[in-house]
């Protein structure tokens, strides 16, 4: 499959302090990867600098061999560059219905128009009904989002970004937080994602990234110290050296 | 494992059909109210007018605070840019009423503009603070440019030609006042249906998160550009108003205290529902034309005691008391909350 999406010497230091260190990675089309790390290992630093939450300090961001590190967040995430939060991040006022049928619109160009009803166009109708169902958000979609389980406002989360019809999608952290009665529904969305889709996790849970993930990445003080099949990712030293803490420390720059 | 796609039935239809019932609903006590203003205090329909004229601000600052959770303590700047406007145009010759809110409608909007692009430069604190340089830019603007606004003295002497050619505004204010009502209404419904359009529902997404609207592809700064221009638009009718009615513009009406007084009324009558605006302006200004006739002397301290109480009681404004108590009124009917 050709290659969809690529970093280069993707590189972020706060004062002297580097959290993310030549960062090449590349993704096609279909692909399934799990950026693991401990704490404070730059997984979401890296997301924010793909996205464009952050601007890097050098580097680049390709998409669909585009360069697009110029560009703000808004405008990759219309290329069709988009994540979810670790946090979650949604609107406690409104409906899972609402939130996707404004990111519906939003994706049609239609967000932004005064003259119009929210709701009223079928076509938008029946395809935010279609998304709610496959992540079985069907019994809650007129809840307002502060009064559905935590889980299902993750699965909501997923739901916004797939209205998006991304072409790469980062999860960051999809399972976070989530009782683990509930996580076998965020596992049974994960393996239906769009088979064509681009998918980069960071996860901690590595039940869950062994079960997804058909490639894994190890970022450590801000580099990739591993690359390759989560089958091999348990026996390499040097994971398990930065997992005992010996790259744990960000080291300063020179 | 568990089945996600679980075959269910289909959501159920849309609830326009309420709104529309409780909107409608909302429209006839509009009217009500302002039909029974009308026939309870025939003396005091110019005091009712000023009262629809301030509304129009107190809306106009919800769709800034409420809707998008921009604060400002400067709304009277776009209010006054209306009123002005109007006047000016007024002692020029424009003298056709309608003609002259749509020339308060576009000076309005003109000074949202303005004002929005300067404030949407910052966040919070900065943001509020930026809003009362404005209008005490504003308010020195229009001191000083005495050439064309009066200075201190105001504007004075232009007198508004009859309505549709027919209805002369009379002494009373009677005139002005049903003028005053139809734009009010006309208002609030094209407003209901601003906030009920797809851009109404990006602007509550703003106000929560807007990191989260960015993330789904949305540009934050046009958006609520957009709304600064509505809410001039409609601030500047208020103001238009003001000047048809009273055929008097002074600084009073690019005031930092109209500004303040303009958040007070909104929190008052709770933010985000267009009804707490018209709720709060009610009450703020029939509290203050009571008290302060009882008591002259300490009125302003009889409203902030209810300013105090309304905000520990019901912190939604006195608007959202209302839809807090509506569920437990419905359940003692029987009906499902």
């Amino acid at each position: 499959m050709s290659e969809l999406f690529r970093v280069e010497g993707l590189s972020k230091s706060f004062g002297g302090l580097a959290v993310s260190r030549e960062i090449d990675l590349a993704m096609n089309a279909g692909d399934r990867l799990a950026l693991i790390g401990p704490n404070g290992a730059g997984k979401t630093t890296f997301v924010n600098l793909v996205t464009g939450q952050l601007r890097p300090s050098s580097g680049r961001v390709v998409l669909n061999g585009e360069d697009v590190t110029g560009l703000g967040a808004v405008r990759r995430v219309r290329k069709g560059l988009v994540r979810t939060f670790q946090v979650t991040r949604l609107f406690s006022d409104l409906t899972p219905e609402e939130h996707v049928t404004l990111t519906v619109l939003q994706r049609l160009g239609r967000a932004t128009r005064i003259i119009g009803r929210f709701r009223g166009d079928a076509e938008v109708s029946a395809e935010v009904e279609s998304l709610l169902r496959t992540l079985g958000l069907l019994d809650v979609a007129r809840r307002k989002v502060g009064e559905i389980a935590y889980g299902q406002q993750r699965l909501l989360e997923i739901a916004i970004a797939l209205a998006l019809k991304p072409k790469v999608l980062l999860l960051d952290e999809p399972a976070a937080g989530v009782p683990s009665t509930e996580t076998p529904r965020i596992e049974q969305a994960l393996e239906h994602l769009p088979p064509s889709l681009a998918v980069l996790m960071i996860e901690h849970d590595m039940d869950l990234v062994f079960r997804f993930a058909r490639r894994v990445v190890v970022l450590a003080a801000g580099e990739i110290i591993f690359e390759g099949l989560p089958s091999d990712v348990a026996a390499n030293e040097k994971v398990r050296e930065a997992y005992l803490g010996n790259y744990a420390h960000a080291r300063r720059v020179a | 494992m568990q089945v996600i796609a679980k075959s269910r039935p289909v959501a159920s239809p849309p609830k326009a059909a309420g709104h529309l019932v409780r909107d409608g609903a909302g429209l006839v006590l509009i009217l009500a109210a302002g039909a029974a203003g009308y026939w309870l205090f025939p003396d005091n329909l110019a005091l009712l007018t000023r009262v629809i004229a301030i509304a129009l601000l107190v809306l106009s600052l919800d769709l800034l605070v409420g809707y998008c959770g921009v604060a400002s303590l400067g709304q009277a700047t776009l209010f006054g840019a209306g009123a002005y406007a109007a006047g000016m145009a007024c002692l020029r010759g424009v003298t056709e009423p309608m003609t002259l809110i749509a020339i308060g409608a576009v000076a309005g909007a003109c000074a949202g503009l303005v004002m929005g692009t300067i404030m949407l430069r910052a966040h919070g604190l900065a943001q509020l603070v930026l809003s009362i340089a404005i209008v005490q830019l504003a308010h020195e603007a229009a001191n000083k440019a005495s050439a064309y606004t009066g200075g201190s003295d105001g504007l004075a002497g232009f007198s508004p030609s009859p309505l549709f050619g027919t209805f002369e505004f009379d002494l009373w204010g009677r005139t002005a006042y049903l003028f005053g009502l139809g734009l009010l209404v006309l208002v609030f419904i094209a407003l209901k249906f601003v906030v009920a359009s797809p851009f109404g529902v990006l602007c509550r997404g703003i106000k929560e998160d807007p990191v989260r609207i960015r993330s789904m592809g949305a540009f934050v700064f046009p958006v609520l550009l957009k709304m600064f221009v509505i809410s001039g638009a409609v601030a500047g009718m208020g103001g238009a108003l003001a000047a048809i009615s009273t055929q008097v513009v002074g600084l009073d009406s690019v005031s930092f205290e109209l500004s303040a007084n303009s958040l007070v009324m909104l929190v008052l009558g709770g933010l985000g529902s267009l009804y707490g605006a018209l709720i709060g302006t009610v009450i703020f200004m029939g509290f203050e034309h009571v008290v302060s006739a009882i008591n002259p002397f300490h009125w302003m301290t009889m409203v902030g005691a209810l300013l105090i109480a309304v905000v520990l009681v019901a912190p939604g404004g006195l608007g959202g008391l209302v839809s807090r108590l509506r569920p437990r009124l419905r359940g003692r009917n029987g009906e499902q909350p």
